[in-house]
């Protein structure tokens, strides 16, 4: 009899699957997503799923019913038949069938998805260890790339995350964007055919926002493209899929889709931003340890650990050598990383203000009391080549 | 069948699968020629074609083909690197000359290796290029700049459905570090 | 000879016994289950619930790699190869493996092969923490001191799986039993025997793919690096060259398993034996060209991606011959349920179910949504927990009475199987529904939307642990404590085979010095 319970469980479990299927719940089943595309890989999905139960049921059916028809106690006589050419073929033929029914509707969106021609704006997309750089490369006879910034999981997430608790009765989170939140978000119109140029700096990642059904690795060194026309504006949350190191599940991905007039109004504001420059005002030491303070935080945290004292292959920065030391080392560490190590160059992912700043409170907190500072102009002049 | 002829089946057996398994490590390595065989002829992954030969020919004038480039730099790549033409509109069978500026803003000499990539990447091997920064390492001094040429002409058997070209350069930071240096001397 | 078995430590490490050796490995292959499953136990508290609570980000990446490498490796291989070592000599006839001093040195390779990966643990940097596939450039440029280790080690289980599987291969060719034919083997004998194949060619490429990795990582060579020319891609190539085949060198031996468990509790032939034979050779053959299946999402052309698409759905045609005749096999047949036949039973239901969810990743278009969620993660475990090892239990309850001479304690094993059954579901179906709403693989961390399937999870899961030291005791009473009432010679009604019909339980230590004579 328990047999049957299994039986029970596991089409109780589909059937979970399937009537989720006919509702908006996303929480069981993929999602329909926003796009064309989307949906029609839902729909291949579904068909699929059903395939595969109706078979299910049938080869399961025979297979109960024989378990339970042709038991000792039922059936003491075993039949003596061991073969039949004709059924083989049969079950080699059908399922043989059936599979390039499912082959033909595959096929056809298969070479649509890879078909990304006459698209209305690139955007290159390049992972890092653990976050997003966004690049809008214009259509049009100006490539500009004025427009570019970089997206990081957001604050709160990552003090939720270590903040935690320990052990089985760990603190509840309730924030429904929990890992799904970043400081600054990908924005795109809506209605537009969007390329997606997808590189990495340092490791395989993969780009993936389920509501478009895109997913693409981001291998460095190489460029891979990928398409998407979004048909209803909203922010839609996506994260990285390729297993890419410590922060892997750290760095999620968030599109914010605008009706046209919004982003073409977002776009010339992040223009005339980046034709403003950069901010090279002087600060004060206290300013610095704010600034610094938050930006660390921000970046350096997740391996120098909020204390400073690291953590297994992560350096501690309390009284050690680049630290403490002379501080024009300082300066080239955090600007150009060190190679074989997991510290990056961080000369062209952040501002000359956050580097400045960085620097200064790593000097200056815990127990450092280097007091010396260092002003964003210095680090913009070290950067264009007046170091020395 | 006596225990000494087994014995001997046994021994010249296991040789021919020694032989089998020598040749399928053999085979692991030359999935690295392989793959770029493979790659050459698909374009895939942007491995273009090696240096190609322009010969005269007439351009087809009837297509249009837009051409983008792009630059990126490697995290640990401080120079300045970006296209002079970010984009050109090119007849197949016709040579062109585009440049890309690159400057060297930190006060060492540094060398830099650029790595093509093509999008749609299958379109790498209707791309032919006569001329490129890209087959030779590039050094340069403290704070010096250049102005890096790159001839090209795509294939007139180009297939219509291709009317955007991406062509994306990945610079890379190959300046040998001070104790391979060490290391050398 | 009398049957003179040489007694202490000496006994185990010098022996060229194929039943000593056969019971090494399984003992070995458990240890090694026991540790990867006490990773797994790490891994489900973590994702217990959302947040950090019990381990940083990169110690959970390291459990992760370990838990993979040592399933894979070392508790699903090992005990296959055990179990050939145990049966395949006496299910032909041959009165040991045909090259027994290399069987002795391949054993012993594996525990130095373990030894060195479970060290990492302890050093500096922390043991490999970039996946069981070990992606480049995450494993060669960002990968921590310990990988070198973790390649050496991988080297040496590479070696004493290919002199395994040599081993095989020449017993099964040359020492069979006059009248043996070869289509006249039992079904595990063939199945391994393809699996030995299998072995032989893709392991060296394995090795090759980790010599590439050393030699990147010291020796300046750029086969995975672009700054050089090379091309991450291209590993993921290599690997997936060797890994695809990998998946049917873990499932083979379980197929071989259910064949040889099916026709005895139905009291019945197996149903199309030599139909069987070439769904085997096929589906062996086919796993050579789709590997790339694995790497949908890494921007291949489309004309590759049709053609894996295409070839990895076929699989599903010689894969459905097979169960469809073992449903044939049940059917009009006489069957009784004890704990092996349910094993069995289980395997052939779960196993499909994990081929399904196979068809559905075989299609590319859908398999972007797919791809590294835990819906791919539910795929594998279902063919591997209950498939393969499944399978492996299955077969340790199906023989254990002619190895020991003694049968287990059904009572228990029963418990053992329900208990099995509903912690398995439990643990691994929630995350199908994980996977499909969009929880991504190999992460500490996820987001509050996808809390419940992970608790459901990981509840499974503990379970399932705590089942696995339930089958330990079962083990311990019937091998060790010698409880249990003695087996018949036969020990299964409907049991046939050489091992059942030509010797008594338990097995002697020295069987079939004189070939038998097959009719």
């Amino acid at each position: 009899m328990s047999l049957f319970r299994k039986l029970a469980l596991i089409v109780a479990s589909f059937s979970a699957l399937l009537l989720s299927g006919c509702g908006d719940d996303i929480k069981y089943n993929m999602r329909e997503g926003v796009t064309e595309i989307s949906r029609e890989v839902y729909d291949l999905h579904m068909i699929v799923i059903w395939v595969c139960v109706v078979i299910g049921v049938i080869t399961f059916g025979a297979m109960f019913y024989s378990m339970f028809a042709h038991r000792k106690s039922k059936n003491p006589n075993p039949a003596k038949f061991s073969h039949s050419t004709v059924v083989e073929i049969i079950w080699t033929v059908i399922p043989f069938i059936i599979l390039i029914a499912l082959a033909v509707p595959a096929v056809g969106l298969l070479i649509k998805m890879e078909d990304a021609s006459d698209s209305e704006l690139t955007v290159m997309v390049k992972g890092y260890q653990w976050k997003w750089e966004y690049k809008y490369i214009d259509g049009d006879d100006n490539l500009g790339n004025d427009v570019s910034f970089f997206s990081n999981l957001d604050q709160k997430s990552r003090d939720l995350s270590v903040n935690s608790g320990s052990g089985f009765s760990g603190i509840e989170i309730t924030d429904e964007n929990y890992l799904l939140e970043v400081d600054n978000p990908l924005v795109l119109p809506v209605g537009k055919k969007v390329r997606f140029l997808v590189t990495a700096d340092d490791v395989i990642h993969s780009f993936w926002v389920p509501d478009f059904s895109v997913k693409k690795d981001a291998v460095p060194g190489f460029i891979n493209e990928v398409w998407t026309k979004v048909d209803e504006p909203g922010i839609y949350r996506g994260v990285c899929a390729e297993l890419c190191g410590k922060d892997h599940g750290f760095m999620p991905i968030v599109v914010k889709v605008l009706p046209q007039a919004e982003y073409d109004a977002w776009y010339a504001e992040k223009v005339a931003e980046a034709e403003a420059g950069p901010d090279l005002n002087e600060r004060t030491m206290g300013q610095l340890m704010a600034e610094g303070e938050a930006a660390y935080n921000k970046y350096c945290s997740s391996c120098h650990m909020p204390n400073g004292e690291g953590n297994g292959p992560f350096p501690s920065l309390v009284g050690t050598a680049v630290t403490t030391g002379p501080i024009e080392k300082h300066i080239d560490v955090v600007l150009n990383g060190v190679s074989g190590t997991a510290m990056q160059a961080f000369g062209n992912q952040l501002t000359e203000a956050e580097i400045a700043a960085i620097i200064t409170y790593e000097r200056n907190a815990w127990s450092n009391d280097m007091g010396d500072k260092v002003q964003p102009q210095e680090i913009h002049d070290i950067k264009n080549g007046g170091g020395e | 069948m006596s225990q000494e002829q087994t014995q001997n089946d046994n021994k010249v057996m296991t040789k021919k699968l020694v032989v089998v398994v020598v040749i399928m490590i053999a085979f692991g390595f030359a999935m690295v020629p392989l793959y770029d065989v493979f790659c050459q002829i698909t374009g895939l992954n942007g491995k273009s074609n090696g240096l190609a030969v322009y010969e005269e020919q007439e351009a087809d004038m009837s297509r249009e083909i837009t051409v983008q480039f792009m630059t990126i730099n490697k995290t640990d790549m401080p120079w300045e690197f970006r296209p002079v033409q970010t984009q050109i509109k090119v007849h197949p069978g016709k040579e062109y000359e585009v440049l890309f500026a690159v400057k060297n803003r930190t006060g060492d000499e540094m060398v830099g290796q650029a790595i093509p990539s093509f999008s749609p990447n299958l379109t790498a091997q209707y791309f032919n290029k006569t001329e490129c920064f890209c087959f030779n390492q590039q050094t340069l001094a403290a704070g010096e700049s250049e102005e890096m040429p790159m001839r090209f002409f795509i294939d007139k058997d180009i297939p219509a459905r291709y009317d955007t070209i991406t062509l994306a350069y990945t610079l890379h930071n190959v300046t040998p570090d001070d104790e391979s240096l060490a290391a050398a001397q | 000879m009398a049957d003179h078995k040489p007694t202490g430590i000496s006994r185990w490490l010098f022996t060229t016994n194929h039943k000593d050796i056969g019971t090494m490995y399984l003992v070995f292959s458990f240890i090694m289950f026991l540790i990867g499953g006490g990773m797994a136990m790490v891994i489900r508290a973590e994702l217990f619930q959302p947040g950090l609570q019990f381990v940083e980000p990169n110690f959970f990446n390291q459990m992760t790699t370990l838990h993979g490498l040592i399933m894979v490796f070392g508790a699903v291989m090992p005990a296959t190869v055990g179990l050939a070592n145990w049966l395949i000599p006496m299910m032909i006839g041959a009165p040991d493996m045909a090259l027994p001093r290399m069987n002795n040195w391949s054993f012993w390779i594996l525990p130095a092969a373990f030894g060195l990966l479970l060290s990492s643990l302890f050093m500096e940097g922390g043991a490999p923490n970039f996946g069981w596939t070990f992606y480049a450039p995450l494993s060669t440029t960002y990968g921590p001191p310990s990988t070198d280790f973790f390649i050496f080690g991988v080297h040496l289980m590479g070696i004493s799986s290919i002199m395994g599987a040599i081993n095989v291969i020449v017993t099964v060719f040359n020492m069979r039993a006059p009248g043996m034919t070869l289509m006249k083997m039992p079904l595990f004998v063939w199945t391994w025997l393809i699996t030995a194949f299998l072995l032989v060619m893709v392991m060296p490429v394995l090795a090759g793919a980790v010599t590439m990795m050393l030699t990147d990582r010291h020796f300046g060579t750029s086969f995975f690096d672009a700054a050089g020319g090379g091309d991450p891609v291209l590993f993921q190539h290599v690997f997936w060259f060797f890994g695809h085949p990998e998946v049917y060198i873990m499932i083979l031996p379980a197929f071989g398993i259910a064949s040889a468990i099916i026709p005895t509790f139905a009291r019945k032939k197996l149903f199309g034996y030599s139909s069987m034979v070439y769904a085997t050779a096929s589906i062996a053959f086919l796993s050579f060209i789709v590997w790339a299946h694995h790497m949908f999402t890494v921007g291949m052309p489309v004309q590759g991606e049709l053609f894996f698409m295409i070839a990895t759905m076929l699989i599903a045609v010689p894969t459905g011959v097979k169960v469809f005749n073992w449903i044939a096999t049940m059917w009009q047949g006489s069957i009784t349920y004890e704990t092996p036949m349910l094993y069995a039973l289980a395997f052939v239901i779960l196993f499909t179910i994990g081929g399904f969810s196979g068809v559905m990743l075989a299609m590319t278009p859908v398999d972007w949504q797919y791809h590294d969620t835990y819906f791919v993660v539910a795929h594998f475990h279902y063919v591997l927990f209950p498939g393969a090892i499944f399978g492996t239990m299955a077969a340790v309850y199906y023989w254990l009475p002619k190895w020991t001479g003694r049968m287990y304690d059904e009572k228990l094993a029963k418990v053992h199987f329900w208990l099995s059954i509903i912690f398995v579901n439990l643990t691994f179906f929630p995350m199908h529904f994980s996977g499909l709403a969009g929880m991504q693989r190999r992460v500490p961390d996820y987001a509050i939307m996808y809390s419940d399937f992970n608790m459901l999870s990981s509840i499974g899961a503990f379970g399932l642990g705590l089942m696995q030291l339930l089958f330990a005791w079962i083990l311990i009473k019937a091998c060790i404590l010698k409880k249990g009432e003695k087996a018949t010679d036969q020990v299964w009604e409907g049991a046939e085979g050489l091992e059942f019909t030509h010797m008594p339980s338990p097995a002697p230590y020295h069987t079939f010095d004189t070939p038998p004579k097959i009719d």
